[in-house]
């Protein structure tokens, strides 16, 4: 498995002297090619942050950014904004469609804006919400569709044409959870595709998703899962009567 | 977890032999709780002296009864179904005094206890995620299952989130200072 996200050594720093706050404070991260990884730590534990900085929206303070093994301090701006259009895709909590577009050009758009014809684009487009189970749902507009719906064409956006880095923010977050149960298990599909992704969270469930789970407290990893291992089964003891 | 009222609810169902009920017990429950048959035969005994089930007379060492509910079996069966379980005092919680005693413990970190057992519990709950996303579709008995614990699960990781936010908004008391008597307002808890 080749790595696709790595985080060496970031460090980031908000404000100066004495109001200074370290963010996150030298934090390794790899994640590999159809590995999913969850990041869990109270409010303030730095947790979006490593989410903004992975997905090249901000740059770390010290240390470095790798998508595919591409150093992002090292592109030209254009190169990285042309990377964040083709291979980085978002999911956020309050799903982030834009409203004046149908579910199928909220999911094309990236594309387009990077250069694909229209035409090119909707195949693509289609081809993700058939993989997220709502093509029939193509030229529905958000507000015509259920939150599950939503957060379905807001994968299927994060995921369209060569995007294979995921990377979400409490994506269940809104949803109940029948939902929220459907949108990770088609998550764990997309990793199956070699999708990396990193989950954001603060719910034990939703990270129980995830082949890892690390921990993230005052900006530093402290502490990170197994991927689940073992016997098949849910192993209780015997009952006794 | 009541084996003989699960039984009543078997052979609410129609008479059963006992092996059989053995069987239906354990693809009912999801799989995840097995059943000797030696506990089976030994509660439909019971079951049959307390005149909750009876069975056809046959000679032999009883494993080829029959055994079917009676109308005293039936009565005790929808009165359990409707009888929440007993929830009223909490258990003696092994984690919530291994936490309590840990406050006042010199050079020992609360926060480190915490976060060994959040990683345990999450584990587990990784663990059984992973069994119910590679069950059928159709398998709704170890969804149910599945789907409790990792609730239950979910309960402790909850409290150690905000037990963990609570020792970090107040400082931890200094260690070895336990207090000379229980706060007056304080009521007297008595766990079981």
């Amino acid at each position: 498995m080749t790595a696709v996200i790595e985080l060496r050594g970031v460090t980031k720093v908000y404000g100066e002297g004495a109001s200074e706050v370290h963010a996150l404070d030298h934090v390794d991260l790899t994640v590999l090619s159809g590995e999913l990884v969850a990041v869990m730590g109270p409010s303030g534990s730095g947790k979006s942050t490593l989410l903004t900085i992975a997905g090249s929206l901000e740059d770390p303070s010290e240390g470095s950014v790798l998508i595919d093994g591409l150093a992002l301090a090292e592109m030209s701006r254009n190169d990285r904004a042309r990377m964040r259009r083709r291979s980085i895709g978002y999911v956020f909590q309050d799903f982030n469609l834009l409203a004046g577009l149908t579910a199928c050009e909220n999911v094309t758009l990236p594309l387009e804006l990077d250069g694909t014809s229209s035409k090119a684009a909707r195949v693509l487009g289609l081809e993700a919400l058939a993989a997220l189970g709502v093509a029939e749902h193509a030229a529905r507009f958000p507000d015509e569709l259920s939150g599950g719906e939503r957060q379905r064409v807001a994968i299927a956006r994060a995921l369209v044409g060569e995007r294979h880095v995921l990377l979400a923010d409490e994506p269940t977050g809104a949803l109940d959870s029948a939902n929220g149960e459907a949108v990770m298990r088609l998550l764990r599909k997309a990793m199956e595709r070699g999708v990396a992704g990193i989950i954001v969270t603060h719910d034990a469930r939703l990270a129980s998703w995830a082949d890892r789970v690390v921990f993230l407290r005052d900006g530093r990893v402290v502490d990170q899962t197994a991927a689940p291992v073992g016997p098949e089964s849910l192993l209780v003891p015997e009952p006794t009567t | 977890m009541s084996v003989p009222h699960a039984l009543l609810a078997l052979l609410s169902e129609g008479p059963k032999y006992g092996l059989r009920l053995r069987q239906e017990f354990e693809v009912r429950t999801g799989e995840v709780w097995s059943l000797n048959v030696g506990q089976v035969y030994t509660t439909l005994q019971r079951l049959e002296r307390d005149g909750l089930v009876e069975s056809d007379e046959t000679d032999g060492d009883g494993q080829q009864k029959r055994y079917r509910i009676t109308e005293a079996g039936s009565g005790e069966l929808a009165h359990w179904l409707r009888t929440p379980p007993d929830t009223e005092l909490p258990p003696r919680d092994e984690l919530i005094i291994k936490v309590l005693v840990s406050l006042r413990l010199p050079g020992v970190d609360l926060h480190e206890i915490l976060q060994v057992h959040r990683r345990h519990f999450v584990e587990a709950m990784q663990h059984c995620t992973h069994i119910k996303s590679k069950a059928a579709d159709d398998d709704i008995e170890l969804a149910l299952v599945a789907d409790a614990e990792l609730f239950r699960l979910d309960a402790v990781v909850r409290w150690l989130d905000a037990a963990d936010a609570r020792l970090k908004r107040r400082p931890l008391p200094e260690p070895g200072v336990a207090e000379a008597a229980p706060r007056a307002t304080r009521k007297s808890t008595v766990w079981a």
